[in-house]
């Protein structure tokens, strides 16, 4: 662990009462910030000093601080989750910045993500996409075959691990410049196509789970890739191929 | 108050049949009659939930994560133990049980134990048909390791993220029953009280998070998955959420508390890197199957590591201390967390520590032998014929990362040194808490119709968890255990039929809610929560935390008592009450937690033993380890809850050990 200076930095921070209110960008600066402190420690000692000074704290999304459970959102420079690949903004570390430096944090910008307040958006979009389809129909009961009466192709079972270790922050949105879903949707479709278990409704899915990504107001697919490349899980555009040759098998049928 | 735990009769392997088979059941009708509060969407919650609404139950869930899918299963990595015996190693029931039952140091009940091992492969069999992609091997079979305290692979894994596809697995089941309308999700709720209406559980008051709004939801019966208060010591492997407040409230009402002082301390974690820091990481416990855990065996040596004079690589094999190997020879490396967590503690205590902080508190992870090991094999497999020394290194390097890829990708994130050329530097950090809610065998608390599951409840662990062992038990609880037993006590309520919220019960509720939101944001104090968060922090990890002595406890009850006082007169809680305030909701869990902080130190205070994770010092064996004193503390300390923690009663149920013998643990 490195023993470096603090940095002294200028935040630029997007500030919203709540969804109908306007917002803006205050400026805020902070000072001897540990370089391996993480990105929402920084964010946490900011909020410590507006309190001290008897302000409002910014509010943020977070919760596992691991690059997990998809809370964390935030536009860094322009950025989803910030400078580096594959990670998400918990687990940005200030020694990507350097000191003086000027940062700009705003929320995920997208129609089918309202801003709650300040930093904070409403991602109940992707829940209700994944009602529509995103699971398989069988009862919890224990009484299903025993886990190895099927086995399933090593290349397969991984490829399914991949396509379902999309954690749902929403980056993938964020990046699009038509604000997509379909990075995200696809990796559930593809996650349940890869598998036997997954066959019996795949039709219906894809064909439901798409309508929905639409309804909400998620934009088209045009193949730009930025999804791909600020995916902190480095979920593939193979998944939107897969998915759009599911969709039209479906269609056709 | 007489502690029943409804332990069934009858052999230990028939008791969940028989159990089963004499409860009562609630028709299909019926059932559409009855409503379900369920809070709390991780492993144990998200479970119950789909399962509960499968069955034909009313189901309401409640998450304060702004998705049930977030609940913080989700960061478990290395995996879930079942007694499949795929790998022919002689796994049984039986042993999962023992293990158990050995590993939580002969302080957990045999029933309920035995039930969990007896569940635990139907848990697999059910997450491959939902979809779940745990790791396979060529022939397309499920794969397994072996986890800390057991002599067989038992644990399935999805890499290093089981918890997230487990949970994505139970969030799935339950978005099935949410498209249904048998499940109506409410996400960015905080449960702030349950409602007790003659005696009985009869709903909950909540915060929604959003809005400020506070909301009265009515149910026939409540369960608590609310997961483990191990942010009482701030700086913790849970998520920043996490929090005590639902089973604090509940204990109020009447739960009784158990065991709060069995905390886990998680011995391979990122070490503590300065006093900005918020959120301590974990490292699987997956990767001391592979890793070697050693400090310098000269003090000059960890000296000049922590100054960055000497490198880990340069210390030769004769002067480097495997500790763990060196003390346990037969489990080494994979000794149960309590017992690595100690000796971590030890060797820095005695100054071998290599990390620069404060305290020195860190040890090496080392991956160098593996890597050679693996690499060999793989050179044999692919016929390479003397290969040097670097090829072998990349092969294993390729090897390691395949198994633990993300894992170390993760420590290069937070670090910035890369593990497969130079050991991993980690320490023990608060983890997972044993205690919990007071739970019966139907995993129904004190009061009647208010239900426990998961870490939420005290039930199977005992003084110490077994690694894989969370999934396990939240999944058993949610699928198998509880939609079971909850029928037997809604039988009675078939005809009971909506219940109103517009009741006095529920006014007087929503009235004391209210007024302690009232009381914190109004406070005209000068300092954050967090400010108190962190000095409970200090408190706990320094008096209550891997060991404890009389002195130390008696000065954190004090200590921690004067901190709830200061922290009513000083906080200062900005914003206010009606929109998303994140300080109001920190304020209120960190009151809790200084309440459940001065009962969790009376607790270990009162406990004079060492066992699992509670370690006194004036309780240990001339050789350092776990003196415990079974013919005085062979029970459970169920607390109950009469106005101050100080005041809390203690009840004791004991504990009978029928089908275990009580022995010494010994792992060496």
């Amino acid at each position: 662990m490195s023993q470096a200076k603090g940095l002294n930095l200028t935040l630029k921070i997007w500030r919203q009462q709540n969804a109908k209110s306007k917002g803006k960008i205050e400026t805020y600066q902070i000072e001897n910030i540990s370089p391996d402190s993480s990105f929402l420690e920084m964010l946490d000692i900011l909020n410590t000093e507006l309190i001290d000074k008897g302000e409002i704290p910014v509010e943020f999304d977070h919760d596992c601080r691991e690059g997990i459970c998809g809370s964390c959102s935030l536009y860094i420079n322009g950025e989803p989750h910030g400078p580096g690949k594959r990670i998400t903004t918990c687990q940005l570390h200030m020694r990507s910045f350097k000191d003086g430096d000027t940062i700009y944090i705003e929320p995920w910008r997208a129609a089918a993500f309202p801003i709650v307040k300040d930093l904070i958006v409403d991602r109940s979009a992707f829940d209700r996409i994944q009602h529509a389809g995103g699971y398989i129909s069988v009862n919890t009961s224990g009484n299903t075959v025993d886990a190895n009466a099927t086995p399933i192709d090593k290349h397969d079972a991984d490829e399914a691990f991949n396509s379902a270790t999309c954690i749902g922050c929403g980056a993938c949105v964020a990046a699009c410049k038509n604000a997509s879903a379909s990075l995200f949707v696809s990796a559930k479709i593809s996650q349940y196509a890869l598998l036997p278990q997954g066959q019996v409704e795949a039709k219906d899915r894809v064909l439901n789970m798409v309508k929905q990504a639409e309804k909400e107001g998620f934009g088209p697919c045009s193949n730009t890739g930025a999804c791909e490349v600020e995916c902190p899980k480095g979920i593939s555009l193979e998944n939107i191929a897969r998915m759009n040759r599911e969709f039209l098998a479906a269609s056709i049928s | 108050m007489i502690l029943d735990s409804k332990i069934p009769e009858g052999p230990l392997k028939d008791k969940w049949t028989n159990h089963k088979n004499n409860i009562n059941l609630v028709n299909p009708a019926n059932k559409r009659n009855i409503d379900i509060i369920v809070v709390g969407t991780g492993l144990a919650g998200g479970s119950a939930s789909a399962t509960l609404a499968e069955l034909g139950y009313n189901v309401k869930s409640f998450c304060y994560q702004d998705s049930p899918r977030r609940a913080h299963s989700i960061a478990a990595q290395g995996g879930i133990n079942a007694a499949k015996n795929y790998q022919g190693d002689g796994d049984s029931t039986y042993r999962l049980f023992y293990d158990t039952i050995k590993g939580g140091d002969y302080r957990s009940r045999e029933a309920n134990v035995y039930r969990l091992a007896e569940v635990s492969a139907s848990i697999i069999d059910q997450c491959v048909a939902q979809g779940v992609p745990f790791a396979r091997d060529y022939g397309g079979l499920l794969d397994n390791r072996s986890f800390g305290g057991v002599l067989v692979s038992r644990t399935f894994y999805a890499k290093g993220q089981t918890g997230q596809q487990l949970l994505l697995g139970a969030y799935s089941a339950m978005n099935r029953q949410i498209a249904k309308g048998k499940i109506k999700m409410y996400n960015r709720h905080e449960m702030l009280d349950v409602v007790i209406v003659d005696g009985k559980a009869r709903g909950i008051i909540a915060r929604n998070l959003v809005t400020g709004e506070i909301e009265r939801h009515s149910a026939h019966a409540v369960v608590l998955a609310s997961g483990g208060y191990g942010n009482v010591f701030f700086l913790s492997t849970n998520a920043m959420g996490s929090n005590v407040t639902a089973a604090w409230k509940a204990h109020k009402k009447g739960a009784v508390f158990a065991n709060p002082c069995y905390t886990q301390i998680h011995p391979t974690c990122i070490p503590v890197h300065g006093t900005q820091q918020s959120k301590l990481t974990l490292m699987s416990e997956s990767l001391r199957n592979d890793g070697r855990i050693w400090v310098p065996k000269n003090l000059e040596d960890a000296k000049a590591v922590r100054e960055g004079k000497l490198k880990a690589v340069d210390i030769k094999e004769e002067d480097r201390d495997y500790y763990l190997e060196r003390r346990y020879p037969s489990f080494g490396n994979l000794v149960p967390r309590d017992v690595a967590s100690r000796a971590a503690k030890e060797r820095c205590d005695a100054g071998y520590g290599v990390v620069a902080n404060d305290t020195n508190e860190g040890v090496f992870l080392d991956f160098a032998s593996a890597i050679m090991r693996y690499g060999k094999e793989e050179a044999h497999i692919k016929g390479i014929e003397n290969p040097s020394n670097e090829e072998i290194r990349k092969l294993g390097e390729k090897v390691i990362e395949n198994k633990y890829g993300n894992l170390f990708e993760m420590y290069m994130q937070i670090t910035d040194e890369n593990p497969y050329k130079t050991p991993m530097k980690i320490y023990p950090a608060v983890h997972y808490t044993m205690g919990g809610i007071w739970v019966d065998y139907n995993l129904m608390t004190t009061v009647p119709g208010l239900y426990a599951t998961g870490e939420a409840n005290f039930s199977d662990h005992g003084a110490n968890r077994l690694g894989a062992s969370a999934l396990m038990q939240g999944l058993a609880d949610g699928y198998f255990v509880l939609p079971y037993t909850i029928g037997d006590y809604l039988a009675n309520d078939i005809r009971t039929g909506a219940i109103p919220t517009n009741t006095p019960e529920f006014d007087a509720a929503e009235k004391k809610v209210v007024d302690e939101i009232n009381k914190l944001v109004n406070n005209k104090g000068t300092k954050s929560v967090d400010y108190f968060h962190k000095k409970l922090g200090l408190i706990m990890w320094n008096k209550v935390g891997m060991s404890r002595t009389t002195e130390g406890l008696k000065e954190a009850i004090q200590e921690i008592s004067e901190l709830r006082e200061q922290f009513w007169k000083e906080v200062r809680v900005p914003g206010s009450a009606d929109d998303k305030n994140s300080e109001l909701e920190k304020a209120g869990r960190v009151a809790d937690f200084l309440e459940l902080g001065e009962l969790f130190a009376r607790d270990a205070l009162e406990r004079e033993e060492s066992c699992g994770g509670h370690f006194r010092e004036e309780y240990k064996t001339e050789e350092g380890e776990a003196l415990r004193r079974d013919d005085e503390f062979a029970y459970v300390s169920a607390w109950e809850y009469t106005g101050k923690p100080s005041e809390a009663i203690l009840h004791k149920e004991n504990l009978n050990f029928e089908n275990v013998e009580l022995k010494t643990r010994s792992y060496k």
